[in-house]
């Protein structure tokens, strides 16, 4: 579980973050969503420490993160997989070296076993065989997929996703989706997706917050968000003529 | 670099030195980048000595047109100038822009593209894993590259020397080996070092701070020649009057 505590974030005289709470539990799919520059990314960025937040704390299991120093953090790090808006695998390294590279770092696995546990995730995210392909070779998807193998390679407690399905085509939305809440069952892993994809939120949204100019309008799940009465929200979630149509029957 | 960018950079620099996570991948890495640097960069360095070693030589020739000076002067005056100042510092030059945009590119590029983001996240310490294995190959190749292009800026003043006829193999020999002092090796391998640490460091720092897109990488690729020629100019002046 994370809790993050009264979360404020500015960048100068931009305050992005205005006090941002919430409780994000395991074993379910939880979104962060919100229009674009409503903070999302900076509040996740907040919550695994790629930026300072001024006020607020952030607590991992109980274990307050945002106190902590470099070397401190790096136990907390080890238990967080994060799979990045571009994907973010090492240009240099084959799909089956951006696997294993966690695995080299903070293990002493032997070279097989290693391996092994590449093989396993690439089998997981259905990219069997593609080991010694290149980033620059892999389409949009399988490098996500390829991301997602490479954030549950260390069995990951806290999973991230940014912007998972960006530049995706619908149906390889759909699969990326269906593999985060897949993952987040099975190995019961605390899942965070910053997302505005509105079939993400209705089809894995077990928790969503949603964030509007810094501050956190509205709680809940995928049922209930089309029930309510919050003009941004509805603002944001009818906001294309699919959605607009699709009110009246859900 | 202003006195923010000299802080951060010392602040870099600090956070490279940090303990490695690994040794033996940072070894590996290590080897890599001495490869990269010091192997990819032996062709450039060997013909850049070669012909400035000739170009000298007749240059000199050219300016001690006096019955009063032996031509053995000739093979002195260039071993001196090629060790003192010429090896260290013109390589250091041509290896600022070739090894420096590389540097400040790749990891330009690794910053906007997330790849940094990626590795803080893993807790591995980005600046030491991205930065030192460049840094230590830099301190370890550059006095290896000049040390041959030493030799081969002196071989390439002979070779301009006897080939145009401007002094005879025997008088170059004599001159090259008359009043050699091994100090000045000293200098110009000290010199050498700095100029490695320069050349691998300052890049990696423009490069860690990118933000922004492609245009910002290029433009940090840039800043990064730029300040390196400076940092090594001033260095060279440092160091030569330190030493001598």
């Amino acid at each position: 579980m994370i809790e993050i505590k009264d979360i404020h974030k500015s960048f100068g005289d931009n305050e992005v973050l205005k006090g941002i709470s919430g409780i994000f539990r395991e074993g379910v799919t939880n979104l962060i969503i919100g229009g674009s520059g409503s903070g999302k990314t900076t509040l996740l960025k907040c919550m695994i420490g790629l930026h300072q937040p001024e006020q607020g704390s952030v607590l991992y299991d109980d274990r307050e993160f945002t106190q902590l120093n470099f070397q401190e953090r790096i136990e907390i790090r080890k238990e967080i997989g994060m799979l990045f808006q571009g994907s973010a695998l090492f240009d240099s390294m084959t799909v089956e070296e951006n696997i294993m590279f966690p695995l080299n770092m903070f293990t002493e696995q032997s070279r097989s076993e290693k391996l092994d546990r590449a093989n396993f995730c690439l089998e997981r995210v259905n990219l069997e065989g593609k080991n010694k392909l290149f980033p620059a070779e892999l389409s949009g998807g399988m490098k996500k997929r390829v991301g997602i193998a490479r954030a549950i390679a260390m069995n990951p407690k806290y999973l991230f996703c940014d912007e998972p399905n960006s530049g995706l085509d619908p149906k390889t939305s759909i699969v990326i989706d269906e593999l985060i809440k897949e993952l987040t069952e099975e190995y019961n892993t605390t899942t965070i997706v910053v997302t505005h994809d509105m079939n993400s939120v209705m089809g894995i949204g077990d928790y969503i917050i949603f964030l509007h100019e810094g501050k956190k309008f509205w709680e809940g799940s995928n049922k209930e968000i089309s029930k309510t009465d919050i003009a941004e929200l509805n603002d944001f979630v009818f906001a294309s003529r699919f959605m607009k149509a699709a009110k009246g029957k859900l | 670099m202003n006195f923010t960018n000299f802080g951060k950079y010392i602040l870099l620099l600090k956070a490279v030195f940090r303990r490695p996570e690994k040794t033996k991948i940072y070894v590996k890495a290590i080897f890599q980048q001495m490869d990269f640097i010091g192997v990819g960069s032996l062709g450039l360095i060997s013909i850049i000595s070669t012909f400035i070693g000739a170009v000298m030589t007749l240059q000199i020739a050219f300016q001690l047109v006096s019955d009063l000076i032996p031509k053995t002067i000739i093979g002195s005056v260039n071993r001196d100038s090629s060790i003192l100042e010429l090896s260290p510092t013109i390589s250091a030059i041509v290896l600022a822009g070739k090894i420096g945009s590389a540097i400040s590119s790749e990891i330009g590029t690794m910053r906007v593209t997330e790849q940094i983001d990626a590795l803080e996240i893993m807790g591995i310490n980005a600046p030491g894993y991205l930065i030192l294995p460049k840094i230590l190959a830099g301190i370890t190749m550059v006095p290896i590259l000049v040390i041959i292009s030493m030799v081969l800026s002196i071989g390439g003043g002979y070779l301009g020397g006897t080939l145009s006829g401007a002094i005879s193999a025997a008088e170059y020999i004599q001159g090259i080996t008359t009043d050699f002092n091994p100090y000045t090796i000293v200098v110009a391998l000290t010199k050498a070092f700095v100029f490695g640490f320069i050349i691998t460091s300052v890049p990696a720092y423009e490069g860690f701070y990118v933000k922004g897109g492609a245009l910002e990488v290029a433009q940090a690729s840039t800043r990064a020649v730029v300040v390196s020629c400076i940092s090594i100019l001033a260095c060279d002046y440092l160091v030569t009057q330190l030493l001598l």
